[in-house]
C-alpha cells in the first residue's frame, strides 16, 4: 500500500465508473433477478400457459404474506439478527384475527388488536436482545414458542373466519389491464416494500440499521442511537409479521394454531437468497421481495409438472440457498484484497 | 513545568482545562488528581506507558468514564457529558485507534451519518455526498464520496475518520494512536492534515507510542505515569532521554540491555527450518528462507509488503500453494496452525484482540491454552502446575498486574502482548514467529519483549520477528529479510546491518515509494 491513492488527482463526478461499484453491491441482487428470470423462462418454455401476467400477479397473490414477513425480516437480518418468531406471530395473529372476529369485535378493531399485539411482542424481544443482551436467536425462540403456545391457548381447533369485512377483503380482486386480476394483499405488500425502501434508504433510522449491522460499536461511538434502532427492527419485524399474519388470514379465510410452521425458515431463506449478509449490514429489501419470488417460482414450477412431489421445492430451495451463500462468501472475500 | 513560548503565551486561554480529575476503578485509582490543558491552535501529545492512563484521560474527557473528584471547564464553561455523543455535541471529536466506522456504508454517510442533510425529512444524498466532498477537499482528501468506504486502504480510512471528526466543527480533535496501522507515506499526509487543523485554531490532543511522531507533530506534550501527571513541557524543550526516563520512571537499562546483541551466531548448524520456493499466489511471491536454532531473523517491510502474509505461510495458516517446507531435515506437509504446533512452531499474531488472546478469559486460562491444546483434551494440566507456570511467566516477562485471575481483557496492551508471548513459551516451542509483539505497547514493555526475544534465542529457540518498526527489527535480529511489494528482495546479515541499509534496500528502485 502505497501513499498515491492518498494525493490522487481529483476524480470528476462522471468517469467513476458506474460498473466498478455495481458487482460488490448490487450483485447478489442482480444474481438472484437473474435466478428469478432463469426459472420462469425455463418454466415458460416448459409448459404451456406459464409465461402469462397471471401466473406472475398469482406469485405475488399466494406469497403476499410472505413478502410482508421477509420485509420485517430483511431489518432484523441487517442489524446482524435474526427473528425466528415471525412464523409463530404470524398463526397468532391469524388465531386472534378469527377469535375476536367470532366474538364480534368489529373488523378495524380486530386488525388494530393484531397489529399491536405484533408490534408489542418484538418489542418485547427486542428490549431482551437490547437491554438484557440476549442472543438474538435465543430471544426469539422465547418468542417463536411463546406466540405459538399463545395460539393453542386460544383454540385448539381451526377457526373460520366469517365476517363480511374481512371475506369482502380477502374476495375483492383488483382488475389490471391484460386481464390480470391481483388482491388487495398484493397492494398491501406492495406498499410495505415501498415504506421499507424509503425507511431504509432515505431515514437516519434506516441508515443507522445498516451501521449497526456493519459494526455497532463503531455506530455506538459515532453518536448514533443504536439501543433505538436494535429495538426497532424486531418492533418492525413482529409489526410486519403481524400483518403478514392478517393477509395470511385474508388467504385462508381461517386462523389455526399449525397455519404458517416453519414459515421462519423461508422468511429467512427468501432474505438470504435475495442477498442480504447474514452478517447485517449489507442487502436490499428489494432483494427479500425477488428472493421471495423465487421461492414461489420453484413452488409454481414445481405444481406444474405434477408428477413431483412437494418436497422437491425443499431441496431445489435448500440448493439455492447453498448457491447464494457461497456467492456471498465470494464477494465478501474478494472486498477487503484491494 | 516548563513555559512554551512557541504556542502557549501565557494570556491564551485554555479551550479544555481538567483539574484534579480523580477516576477510580475497582481496586486502582486510573487518574489520580489529574491537571491538563490543552489550548486553542495546538498540537498537545499525550504520553505515558500502557496503563498510565491516556485512555481513561481521554475517556473522562469525552464522557465515556465518569469522573470521582475533579472538574472539566470548556472553554472555562464547566461542563459534565455522559457519553461521545454529547461530547462531539459540544464540539470534541475523537478518532480512535482502531478505525471506528462502517465500511459497509459509503464514505459519505460514514462522515455524516446521524447529521445527514434532510429534505422533506427524508435524507438528502445528492446533499450529504456534496457536503462529504466538501468536508474531503478541506483535508486534502480526494476520493469519491459515493464510494464504499471498505474499498479503501486503511490509512484513507483514517482520514476519512478524521474528516468525520472535524464535520462536528470540532473545537478539540482528539487523536488516540491515529498512526499505528500507517506507513511513513501515510503519516505525512495525516500530519499535513494535522497541521492545517492547528492553523485554524482546533485544539489538537495527539496520542503515540512514536516518539519520531511526537517530535515532529507536538507543540507541548503532557506525561503520564501511574495515573499521575508527571510534568507538561514544551516539545522544543525537552530531550529523548528526559522524556523517555519520564515516561518509564527509571533509567533506561533494560533498553541497553537489548542494544545490539554483539556476538552473532554464525549459524554452523543445520537449518532448524528451510523453505524452497515457498509462496502463495496472491499473498506472497515464493520465497527461500532457512532459519536456524538460536537465531532471531527479522522481517521488515512496509505495511502490506507481505510481512504477515510470510508468517502466516511458515505457520501453515495458509496453505502454500507452491514450494516445500523442511522442518529439522524433514520435509513438513503444514495442514494448519495444529499441525504446525504439533512440530513446535508458535505463531502470535499482530491482531491480537481478535486473532490471539481469549479476552473473557483470565490470565491463567489464557497461558494454559495452547498448552492444553497441545496435550490433548482428556488430559487436562493439574491446577499445581498450571499455577507454577503462571506464576514463572508472570515473573519473567514482569506482567502486570500480576494476578493469575485477573481478565485478560482489563491488562493493558503491553501486558496483553506478555501474556500472548508466555502462552507459547509454555509449549516450549522450537520455532517462534512473532508478528508486530511491540505494537501498541510502551516503551518499556517493547524493552522488555525485545529482551526476552534475546534470551529465547540464546537458549536455542529459533525466531522470526516481525516488525513495522525498523530500528526494532535491526537491533533485534541476527539477519534481516527485507520485503516489497510481497516478494523477498534481499537478506541481510551481521552487525554492520544499519536502518539506513534496510530503508534503502525498501525503498530500492521503487521511487513511488514515499519514505
Amino acid at each position: 500500500m502505497t501513499a498515491p491513492p492518498l494525493v490522487a488527482p481529483p476524480r470528476e463526478k462522471t468517469r467513476v465508473p458506474l460498473t466498478s461499484r455495481v458487482p460488490s453491491r448490487f450483485l447478489p441482487v442482480i444474481a438472484t433477478f437473474v435466478v428469478f428470470v432463469l426459472t420462469f423462462g425455463a418454466g415458460s418454455i416448459r409448459y404451456e400457459g406459464f409465461a402469462t401476467g397471471q401466473v406472475v400477479a398469482n406469485l405475488f397473490i399466494d406469497n403476499a404474506f410472505l413478502i410482508v414477513v421477509a420485509v420485517g425480516m430483511t431489518f432484523v437480518i441487517l442489524t446482524g439478527g435474526i427473528d425466528l418468531s415471525v412464523g409463530s406471530v404470524v398463526a397468532l395473529s391469524t388465531m386472534i384475527a378469527a377469535a375476536t372476529l367470532r366474538a364480534g369485535w368489529p373488523a378495524w378493531l380486530v386488525i388494530l388488536a393484531v397489529l399491536a399485539t405484533g408490534a408489542l411482542l418484538g418489542l418485547g424481544m427486542g428490549v431482551m436482545v437490547h437491554r438484557f443482551g440476549v442472543q438474538p436467536f435465543i430471544a426469539t425462540l422465547a418468542g417463536m414458542f411463546l406466540a405459538r403456545g399463545l395460539c393453542f391457548v386460544i383454540s385448539v381447533e381451526s377457526v373460520s373466519i366469517k365476517d363480511g369485512t374481512f371475506r369482502d377483503i380477502a374476495l375483492a380482486s383488483i382488475e389490471l389491464p391484460g386481464e390480470v386480476a391481483i388482491t388487495y394483499g398484493v397492494v398491501i405488500a406492495l406498499i410495505v416494500v415501498a415504506v421499507a425502501a424509503y425507511v431504509l434508504h432515505l431515514t437516519r433510522f434506516g441508515r443507522t440499521v445498516y451501521a449497526v449491522g456493519g459494526s455497532e460499536s463503531s455506530a455506538t461511538l459515532m453518536g448514533l442511537r443504536t439501543g433505538r434502532v436494535k429495538v426497532g427492527v424486531y418492533v418492525i419485524s413482529g409489526f410486519c409479521s403481524a400483518l403478514g399474519g392478517l393477509l395470511f388470514s385474508f388467504y385462508m379465510l381461517s386462523g389455526y394454531s399449525l397455519h404458517a410452521v416453519g414459515l421462519e425458515l423461508d422468511a429467512i431463506a427468501a432474505v438470504v437468497v435475495g442477498g442480504t449478509l447474514l452478517a447485517g449490514g449489507v442487502g436490499y429489501v428489494v432483494g427479500s421481495v425477488v428472493g421471495v419470488l423465487v421461492l414461489g417460482t420453484v413452488q409454481t414450477l414445481i405444481s406444474f409438472e405434477g408428477t413431483l412431489s412437494s418436497w422437491w421445492t425443499k431441496i431445489v430451495i435448500g440448493v439455492l440457498l447453498l448457491a447464494f451463500i457461497a456467492l456471498q462468501r465470494l464477494i465478501v472475500r474478494r472486498q477487503p484484497v484491494k | 513545568m516548563l513555559a512554551d513560548e512557541r504556542s502557549a503565551p501565557s494570556d491564551t486561554a485554555p479551550l479544555v482545562e481538567l483539574q484534579g480529575i480523580t477516576v477510580t476503578f475497582p481496586g486502582v485509582k486510573a487518574l489520580d488528581e489529574v491537571d491538563f490543558r490543552l489550548l486553542p491552535g495546538e498540537v498537545h501529545a499525550l504520553l505515558g506507558e500502557n496503563g498510565a492512563g491516556k485512555s481513561t484521560l481521554i475517556k473522562a474527557l469525552t464522557g465515556v468514564h465518569a469522573t470521582d473528584a475533579g472538574e472539566i471547564r470548556l472553554a472555562g464553561v464547566p461542563v459534565s457529558f455522559h457519553g461521545p455523543a454529547q461530547a462531539q455535541d459540544a464540539g470534541i471529536s475523537t478518532v480512535y485507534q482502531e478505525v471506528n466506522l462502517c465500511t459497509n456504508l459509503s464514505v459519505a454517510e460514514n462522515i455524516l451519518l446521524g447529521r445527514e442533510p434532510r429534505r422533506f425529512g427524508a435524507i438528502d444524498g445528492r446533499a450529504m455526498r456534496a457536503r462529504a466532498a466538501e468536508l474531503l477537499s478541506r483535508i486534502g482528501l480526494h476520493i469519491d464520496p459515493g464510494s464504499a468506504l471498505g474499498s479503501h486502504p486503511i490509512a484513507v480510512q483514517q482520514l476519512v475518520a478524521i474528516a468525520r471528526a472535524v464535520a462536528v466543527d470540532a473545537r478539540v480533535l482528539i487523536l488516540d494512536e491515529p498512526t499505528s496501522s500507517l506507513d511513513a507515506g501515510e503519516v505525512a499526509e495525516l500530519f499535513r492534515i494535522v497541521r492545517v487543523l492547528r492553523d485554524e485554531g482546533v485544539a489538537i490532543l495527539f496520542v503515540s507510542h512514536f516518539l519520531d511522531q511526537v517530535y515532529e507533530i507536538a507543540d507541548r506534550l503532557t506525561v503520564l505515569r501511574n495515573g499521575k501527571v508527571v510534568g507538561e513541557y514544551a516539545t522544543a524543550k525537552v530531550g529523548r532521554l528526559e522524556l523517555v526516563r519520564a515516561m518509564i520512571g527509571r533509567d533506561l537499562t533494560v533498553l541497553d540491555e537489548v542494544e545490539r546483541r554483539s556476538e552473532r551466531r554464525v549459524p554452523s548448524e543445520e537449518p532448524l527450518l528451510r523453505a524452497e520456493n515457498l509462496g502463495r499466489a496472491g499473498s506472497i511471491a515464493p520465497f527461500d528462507l532457512e532459519l536456524h536454532p538460536g537465531e532471531v531473523v527479522g522481517v521488515a517491510g512496509l505495511l502490506g509488503s507481505g510481512r504477515t502474509e510470510l508468517a502466516r505461510l511458515l505457520f501453515g495458516a495458509d496453505r502454500a500453494d507452491s514450494g516445500h517446507v523442511y522442518f529439522d531435515g524433514k520435509i513438513l506437509k503444514l495442514r494448519g496452525p495444529r499441525s504446525a504446533i504439533a512440530h513446535g512452531i508458535a505463531f502470535t499474531s499482530e491482531d491480537r484482540k481478535a486473532e490471539g488472546l481469549v479476552a473473557d478469559l483470565t490470565v491463567r486460562d489464557n497461558l494454559i491454552l495452547a498448552m492444553q491444546a497441545a496435550r490433548g483434551w482428556a488430559r487436562q494440566v493439574p491446577r499445581r502446575t498450571a499455577d507454577e507456570l503462571v506464576a514463572k511467566y508472570v515473573e519473567a516477562l514482569d506482567i502486570r498486574p500480576a494476578d493469575a485471575d485477573a481478565v485478560v481483557g482489563t491488562l493493558s496492551g503491553g501486558n496483553q502482548q506478555k501474556v500472548l508471548l508466555a502462552r507459547w513459551l509454555v509449549t516450549r516451542p522450537k520455532l517462534l514467529i512473532l508478528d508486530e509483539p511491540t505494537r501498541g505497547i510502551d516503551v518499556g514493555a517493547k524493552a522488555q519483549i525485545q529482551k526476552v526475544v534475546a534470551d529465547l534465542a540464546a537458549e536455542g529457540m529459533a525466531v522470526v520477528f516481525i516488525s513495522a518498526e525498523l530500528e526494532e527489527v535491526v537491533r533485534v535480529s541476527d539477519r534481516v529479510v527485507v520485503l516489497r511489494d510481497r516478494r523477498k528482495i534481499a537478506e541481510v546479515s551481521g552487525t554492520e546491518v544499519t536502518v539506513d541499509d534496510v530503508v534503502a534496500l525498501i525503498a530500492g528502485e521503487a521511487e513511488k515509494v514515499p519514505s
